[in-house]
């Protein structure tokens, strides 16, 4: 495959054509926070978070093809203000509270924030009267911890085949719904195959009978169960 | 429900070898056809079905434009501008005329189903403005007195039909 050269963090690289700033920065080692990406999805540039500059340009490097000439760079007082920023934003616009969540210290918003330093959130809180959806068997949706990421919608159409989440609504109106908005108990569709909760980054979808902190995940399984399939 | 199908089911043969792209036209064909101007959740699965579509998709998809109607709306739908221009020349009191005329609120449909008030951003005609839209008909230099005669007129109007 044609390989072309770019510059990253001041180095040159050279890396195939087609190739997103975020693989190659991934094969590099240099590290850029994520959150609605996920290896073995598809990329969507949903959350924001792995913005990196490109000649001057802030641009979210999961969803921006390298070219040709190319000078990124990946972290600096900027881009760290306004990723903390992001993140700020996302944490106010539900109700997350981690210390009564079943995904505390096995989630990937807290993760971030950690490693971000993010100290407070200085944007005003929305606090949002949300739902929580337990019509399903096993599983439970609480659209308070829901960041928006669509990971449970690209797994489920990309990996499972079954098509059940949608995001419906605009802006702060936004939900994540199963098919025409049906409780999830009674989406037809839904083989209980439990994919979206293993991706969830938060806890927003999760197992029934968990108690605070006691819910991990593991995204990574779709990641391998992508990887074999092409595989074979 | 019968009555339903049947235009959507109209609708749809107009559009026999639709693709995805083609899912607006038919979205704001159905409510159009539809008496009660709105998308029902059997009319979407039809839809979908027809366009090899998913459900979550399809509700995703007609959720994010506030044209679209998910509960059954009256006759007429009474649409009033809410942008600033309107604002300024005092939509906000032709606003009140019509939910003191019609007795109802934003959102809310008349209890003999002939009218459903709404809100919209602006209707593209400032130079008139305020400015309201019943059906697709558009209405500007809006003032309290034309409000009654306005809802007045239809009121006869639907009488007579």
């Amino acid at each position: 495959m044609k390989e072309i050269l770019i510059r990253i963090d001041g180095k040159e690289v050279a890396a195939p054509a087609g190739s997103t700033i975020l693989e190659v920065a991934q094969q590099q080692g240099i590290p850029i926070p994520t959150l609605c990406h996920l290896d073995g999805l598809s990329d969507i540039g949903g959350c924001r978070m792995c913005i990196v500059d490109v000649d001057g340009k802030i641009v979210t490097s999961c969803t921006t093809k390298i070219a040709a000439g190319m000078e990124v760079i990946t972290n600096n007082d900027r881009l760290a203000e306004l990723r903390r920023l992001n993140l700020e934003l996302i944490f106010a616009e539900r109700n997350h509270v981690c210390s009564m969540c079943v995904s505390n210290n096995h989630c990937e918003l807290q993760d971030l924030a950690c490693d971000l330093g993010m100290q407070n959130v200085e944007v005003p809180y929305a606090y949002p009267r949300l739902s929580l959806d337990a019509t399903h068997p096993k599983f439970i949706i609480d659209h308070n911890r829901c960041i928006l990421c669509g990971r449970c919608v690209r797994v489920c159409a990309e990996i499972e085949g079954a098509h059940v989440w949608g995001i419906a609504g605009r802006g702060s109106e936004a939900r994540v719904i199963t098919e025409l908005g049906v409780d999830w108990g009674d989406a037809e569709k839904c083989t209980d195959c439990g994919k979206c909760v293993e991706v969830c980054p938060t806890g927003a979808i999760v197992e029934k009978g968990k108690a605070t902190a006691e819910m991990v995940k593991h995204p990574e399984l779709v990641t391998t169960l992508k990887e074999r399939r092409e595989n074979d | 429900m019968l009555n339903e199908e049947v235009h959507v089911n109209e609708v749809l043969k107009k559009y026999p070898s639709a693709t995805r792209e083609d899912l607006l036209d038919i979205l704001h064909d159905i409510q159009e056809s539809d008496p009660h101007h709105y998308l029902s959740d059997a009319a979407l699965s039809d839809v979908a079905a027809h366009l090899g579509m998913d459900l979550a998709d399809i509700k995703g998809t007609a959720s994010f434009y506030s044209m679209f109607s998910f509960s059954p709306r009256g006759k007429h739908v009474i649409r009033i501008c809410d942008s600033p221009p309107c604002q300024l020349l005092g939509a906000t009191t032709i606003l009140q005329k019509l939910i003191d005329v019609l007795g109802i609120a934003v959102g809310e449909t008349t209890s003999d189903g002939l009218f459903t008030l709404e809100t919209a951003s602006c209707l593209g005609v400032c130079g008139v403005a305020p400015a309201m839209m019943i059906d697709q008909e558009t209405y500007g230099n809006l003032t309290p007195t034309r409000i009654a005669e306005i809802i007045e007129q239809i009121r006869r109007e639907d009488e007579a039909s």
